[in-house]
Parts: structure tokens; C-alpha cells; sequence
């Protein structure tokens, strides 16, 4: 399991990162998108996957019986989920309203803060 | 609860406070301005009840919600904590009193106030914090703050800026994610003295190295350094002045100082690589940022290009890592947040009296207003490094060090982005204050440099120009100061005996020793 989300990590990179690289501002939120859900998997898988093990009490015990899941990582991702949905929302809208002063979606145009 | 618990929370809670409340009465101008100055003001009281708490050398540490470190998020302030906490309130203060005249009434009334405690909720909470991933919460806070103050207005050459600002601080955010999944999948902790002590015993200390640039990328992108550096010269100069003041004085800073404690504490697994790398970044930084610099020709482009050679110089102070370098560095922070920000108020008066900053279009500022020129020379020659301003002896402390650590070239280019720098101010002086207003110039800048300056504006200049000409004069004692800053960075025992006793410290000490001694042996 973790070598195949391993490859799924790697994919969601590479995509995202190739995303950022296009001129289209639509491909840059996609491509945004795509990189804050493979680190959002990689925290997951790099926390250590296990099928069917809560980190909870049974009913039977009075303490927590090893092995159990790591609960910490899941709680990482929580939030930088939340998070990673704030940035995002926000960046649609600077983007849109970008679009609407600018009149363009081309990222290499928007050249007048340099130089 | 104890009283010292509450010097730490303070300081975060504060800026929280006022933004919340002032959410609550949106649209109330008045209400709103009045809320923010004494939300700074008591947010500045917080923080030097906090700083002299912290001056004695006592390491304060409060675990939140009574969670024992490491499994909880723990708040720490070491006098490095404390100072850069006090700093922030105080550049805060001196914006938001800026800021009254400054900022238009529709950016006050699209939230302009709220939002800049926010982001001062951001900065002290990444200065206070001791833990990893809480760090990355305090970092998104900071930057979604700093996203909408950036944007606010709409302006066209803003919502450019902005589009590149966001997009750079996001990709460095998802590596600092990455890396930090990584990190707590290989040691599971991300307590920074738990981490200390632990990844000290990890068998393959390469991984810890190989993790250590990521996170070194991350921290970079944020600080401004080279090669990252690109989204800075082209966002900063945007937003008007007060917002682009704090920018420029902390959010960089807040970026120093997390890869000052990171790579003090943390990331020592191979301190000879790890601050070779540094060194040359940040003697890139200095040169590249300089050159942008001295090809730009308006005074906030410049100014911007300024931030990033200057943060060159406290990466250089880091990799050093010798006791002088160090407390260098740490001098340079506290010199360099006041002045930087001074400046940038300092061009936010100048734009205000001639409606532009392009040194084509400026002028004539010398002749009518002389103090104004005065208090610009005092922040820019300090930048420059003329004694007896607080610059001067900053330089001193990085030149001194990186010649008794014999880096010559490194720091030969030092001394020569010093004196391009000095050039920048020269060119700027000669432009906006020296040469009369141009012929050709617009009717608006012509007649504008007639009206009076607003007092809250030249208040805060006055203030930390005041600031720098008294470290300057009385730099012995911010000196000592630093130099016992350093001390407490250089002995990461302290830190980690402060958050988790004593057991973890001799510990951690004897693993120190053992390298030390493996060290020798190797160079027999």
C-alpha cells in the first residue's frame, strides 16, 4: 500500500508542480490544488498505514493494545486540509478578480510589477 | 493559571482580541481606529513584560492546554523569542499609529485594521512557538493575512503582485508539509527540543541532512534568499506604504528566525555542509540583492531589493555559527527590522507629498522639507553602515566574524555590498531630496510638496529613527545583550532542559559530547 501511494504522491507532484509551470491562472489554482493534497498523502502515508486498527480502548481492555494507528498524523492533515482549503478559496478569488482587472489569463503577461 | 504563563499567551492572544472585536463593529470607522491603537499599544506592553522576563536568560516555556511537551504544543521564549516578539509589537504599534492617516477610508473599510493583528498574531506566534507543525499553522496564518492585505485595494500592479507572492509562498508551504510528514514519519515528534535530542540518534544522519534542505528551501523562500528571492522585488512595491513597511520589516525576518532556531537546534546532523550551503546563499543573497537594487529606479523598488542583499548579511552572520557571528546576526535582525521599516515609511511620506516614487518624477523634498530629509538620512545611512549608526556596528560584527573564520572572499563581498548600498541611498538622496522638483514633473507633485506632513505619519519615523541613532550611541548594552542571545543558541542544552527537564538535557549533552570526541578522533 505504501509503495503504491508512494507512486500516487510522486504523480500528484509532478502534475501539480507541471500545472504551475503553464501560462493559464486556472492551471496555476489546479496545479495548487493538486500539490497541497500530495503533501496532504504524504504526511498520511508517512505517518504509517494500518488497516483496521483505531488507536481506541477496546471494551474489553483498559489500555490501548499495540499495534494501533498513528492518530497524530491524521490530525496534521486535518488541518492542513483546512487550511489548504482556506489558501485555496482564497487564491480563486485573487485570481478571478485578477482576471476581471487584467482582462487576461495569460501568467506570463502580467509583467508590470517587474522590472 | 500562573502569571508567567500568561506573558506567553498574551502576546498572541492580544492581536486575536482586538482583530475579533473589531470584526464585530465592521463599517464603525471611528470605532475600529480607535480599537486597533490600543490593541497595538497593549499588545506592545504585552511584549516587553515578556521581553524583560526573558532578560535574566530563564527560558519561559507553557504547555498549552496542560499538555506535557512533547505530546502537546508547547509556547517557548528564549531571549531571541522574546526580542523578535518585541520588535513585532513594536513595528506593529508604529504602523497601525501610521497607518491612521495612511491607509483610505475604503481599505480601513474592507477590513484593513482586523487583518493587520491578524498577521501580528501570525508573526508572534511563529516567534513563540516550539513546535514544528504548529509553526506551519502560525506561517498560513501570517500568510493568509498577508495575501489579502497585500490584494487590498485591487489595484492592477497589486493583484500582479500578488498572484506571484501567493503562488511562490504556497509552493514553500506544501514543501514545508512535505518535509515536515516526512520529519515526524522518520522521529516521530516535531517538539523542536524533542526533535533535537532525537535526531541526534538516528541511525542515518543523511536523511536528517537531505530533509534539513527542504525545509532550508521552505524557510528560504519565505526569508527572501537567493535564488528564491524573485516574488519579493515584485509584490513589495505595491501595496501602499504602511502595508509594505511591516511586510518589509517582519514577515522576511520571521523567515531569519526560523532558520536561525532551526538550523541552531534541529538540523545539526552535519553542521560543516549544512552551513557551507548557507554561507554562499547568503553571500549570493547580498550580491544579487544589491545589483537589483542598483539597476531600479524607484525609491520602493530599491528599497525592496534592499530587504533581500540585507537579509544576506544575517545568513552569512548563521553560517558562520561562531559566538560573535551569531550575536552579529541577532544584532543585525533588531537594527535591521527598525530601519527597514522606517524607510518604507519614509518613501509611504514622500509618495503622500508628490503622488509617486519614481526618482524621475521627485524632487525638491531638501528644500521644503528638511526634517523629513533628516529623518530619512538617519535610517538610510544606518543601512549603508555609517558610524555611529546602529548599521555600522552590525557590518562590524558580521566583518569581524567572517574574517576570524578566515572566509575571505565571502566576506570581501560583504564589505562591497556595502558600499553599494550605500550607493542606493546616494542615489536616492540625490533624487528625492537634493535635485529641485523636475520641470516636467505633474502639476500634483509640484504644488503637493506644499502641504503639511500628518503628525501620525512623522511620529513613528521620528520614533525609530530615535530608535536607531540610541543603538547606535548606546551599543554596549544591545550588544552584551545579543552576545547572551547567542549564547543560549549555541547551547541547545538550555532550550531542551527548559522544555523537557533535565534527564532529556544531560542526555542530549552527552550525545554532544560523544560527536565531539568521534570528531577528533576522525581528525587524527
Amino acid at each position: 500500500m505504501e509503495t503504491l501511494l508512494a507512486f500516487v504522491i510522486g504523480l500528484l507532484f509532478s502534475m501539480g508542480l507541471y500545472l504551475m509551470m503553464r501560462r493559464s491562472m486556472v492551471k496555476l489554482l489546479l496545479g495548487l490544488a493538486l500539490l497541497s493534497n500530495a503533501a496532504n498523502l504524504l504526511i498520511f502515508t508517512s505517518g504509517g498505514l494500518l488497516r483496521g486498527r483505531p488507536p481506541l480502548i477496546a471494551p474489553t481492555e483498559d489500555k490501548l493494545v499495540a499495534p494501533f494507528a498513528d492518530p497524530l498524523p491524521q490530525a496534521l492533515v486535518l488541518t492542513a486540509i483546512v487550511i489548504g482549503f482556506a489558501v485555496l478559496a482564497f487564491t480563486a478569488v485573487l485570481l478571478k478578480r485578477a482576471y476581471q482587472v487584467v482582462g487576461e489569463d495569460d501568467l506570463d503577461r502580467l509583467r508590470s510589477t517587474d522590472i | 493559571m500562573e502569571s508567567k504563563h500568561w506573558l506567553l499567551i498574551l502576546p498572541i492572544l492580544l492581536p486575536l482580541f482586538t482583530a475579533a472585536i473589531s470584526v464585530v463593529f465592521w463599517g464603525k470607522r471611528r470605532l475600529q481606529r480607535l480599537l486597533s491603537v490600543a490593541g497595538a499599544l497593549a499588545h506592545f506592553v504585552a511584549a516587553i513584560f515578556l521581553w524583560l522576563a526573558t532578560l535574566d536568560g530563564t527560558v519561559l516555556v507553557t504547555p498549552l492546554s496542560n499538555w506535557a511537551p512533547p505530546y502537546g504544543i508547547v509556547l517557548v521564549a528564549d531571549q531571541l523569542g522574546a526580542t523578535m516578539t518585541l520588535l513585532g509589537a513594536m513595528m506593529g504599534l508604529a504602523v497601525v499609529i501610521y497607518s491612521l492617516r495612511a491607509i483610505d477610508a475604503r481599505r480601513e473599510a474592507f477590513g484593513y485594521h482586523p487583518l493587520l493583528h491578524v498577521l501580528l498574531m501570525g508573526v508572534c506566534g511563529a516567534f513563540l512557538t516550539g513546535d514544528l507543525f504548529n509553526l506551519y499553522v502560525w506561517f498560513e496564518v501570517m500568510l493568509l493575512a498577508s495575501f489579502v492585505l497585500l490584494a487590498l485595494g485591487g489595484e492592477r500592479p497589486q493583484l500582479e503582485g500578488a498572484i506571484k507572492y501567493v503562488a511562490l509562498n504556497l509552493i514553500a508551504s506544501t514543501l514545508f508539509l512535505s518535509a515536515t510528514g516526512l520529519l515526524y514519519g522518520l522521529v516521530g515528534t516535531l517538539n523542536f527540543a524533542d526533535l533535537a535530542v532525537k535526531l541526534r540518534d538516528v541511525p542515518q544522519p543523511e536523511i536528517v541532512t537531505a530533509l534539513s534542505m527542504l525545509f532550508l528551501v521552505a524557510f528560504g523562500l519565505k526569508a527572501g534568499v537567493f535564488p528564491l528571492f524573485f516574488w519579493l522585488p515584485a509584490s513589495y512595491h505595491t501595496p501602499p506604504s504602511a502595508i509594505a513597511a511591516l511586510f518589509a520589516g517582519l514577515l522576511t525576518k520571521v523567515g531569519v528566525y526560523v532558520l536561525i532556531r532551526t538550523f541552531s537546534l534541529v538540523f545539526v546532523s552535519d553542521p560543516h555542509f549544512t552551513n557551507t550551503v548557507l554561507l554562499w546563499i547568503g553571500v549570493l543573497t547580498m550580491l544579487f540583492g544589491v545589483l537589483g537594487a542598483v539597476a531600479q529606479n524607484d525609491m520602493r523598488r530599491i528599497l525592496s531589493f534592499h530587504i533581500v542583499s540585507q537579509i544576506g548579511y544575517m545568513i552569512f552572520g548563521l553560517a558562520l555559527f561562531t559566538p560573535l557571528a551569531l550575536a552579529g546576526a541577532i544584532f543585525y535582525v533588531v537594527h535591521h527590522i527598525i530601519v527597514k521599516t522606517n524607510l518604507f515609511l519614509v518613501a509611504g511620506v514622500v509618495r503622500y507629498l508628490q503622488g509617486t516614487s519614481a526618482l524621475a518624477e521627485t524632487g525638491g523634498l531638501f528644500r521644503k522639507k528638511p526634517v523629513l530629509a533628516a529623518l530619512f538620512a538617519v535610517p538610510a545611512l544606518s543601512l549603508a553602515g555609517i558610524p555611529p549608526l546602529s548599521g555600522f556596528f552590525a557590518k562590524l560584527a558580521i566583518v569581524r566574524a567572517g574574517l576570524e573564520s578566515e572566509a575571505w572572499i565571502a566576506t570581501g563581498i560583504a564589505v562591497f555590498v556595502g558600499l553599494l548600498t550605500m550607493f542606493s541611498m546616494t542615489k536616492i538622496w540625490n533624487e528625492v531630496f537634493w535635485k529641485a522638483t523636475p520641470e516636467d514633473a505633474n502639476a500634483y507633485a509640484k504644488y503637493a510638496v506644499e502641504k503639511p506632513m500628518p503628525r501620525a505619519m512623522t511620529l513613528p519615523i521620528l520614533a525609530l529613527a530615535l530608535c536607531t541613532v540610541s543603538i547606535g550611541f548606546g551599543v554596549g548594552p544591545l550588544w552584551n545583550y545579543s552576545q547572551r542571545a547567542a549564547t543560549q543558541i549555541l547551547d541547545p542544552t538550555i532550550y531542551v532542559r527548559a522544555v523537557l527537564g533535565d534527564e532529556s538535557a544531560a542526555k542530549l549533552a552527552d550525545s554532544i559530547e560523544r560527536e565531539k570526541l568521534a570528531k577528533r578522533e576522525a581528525a587524527r
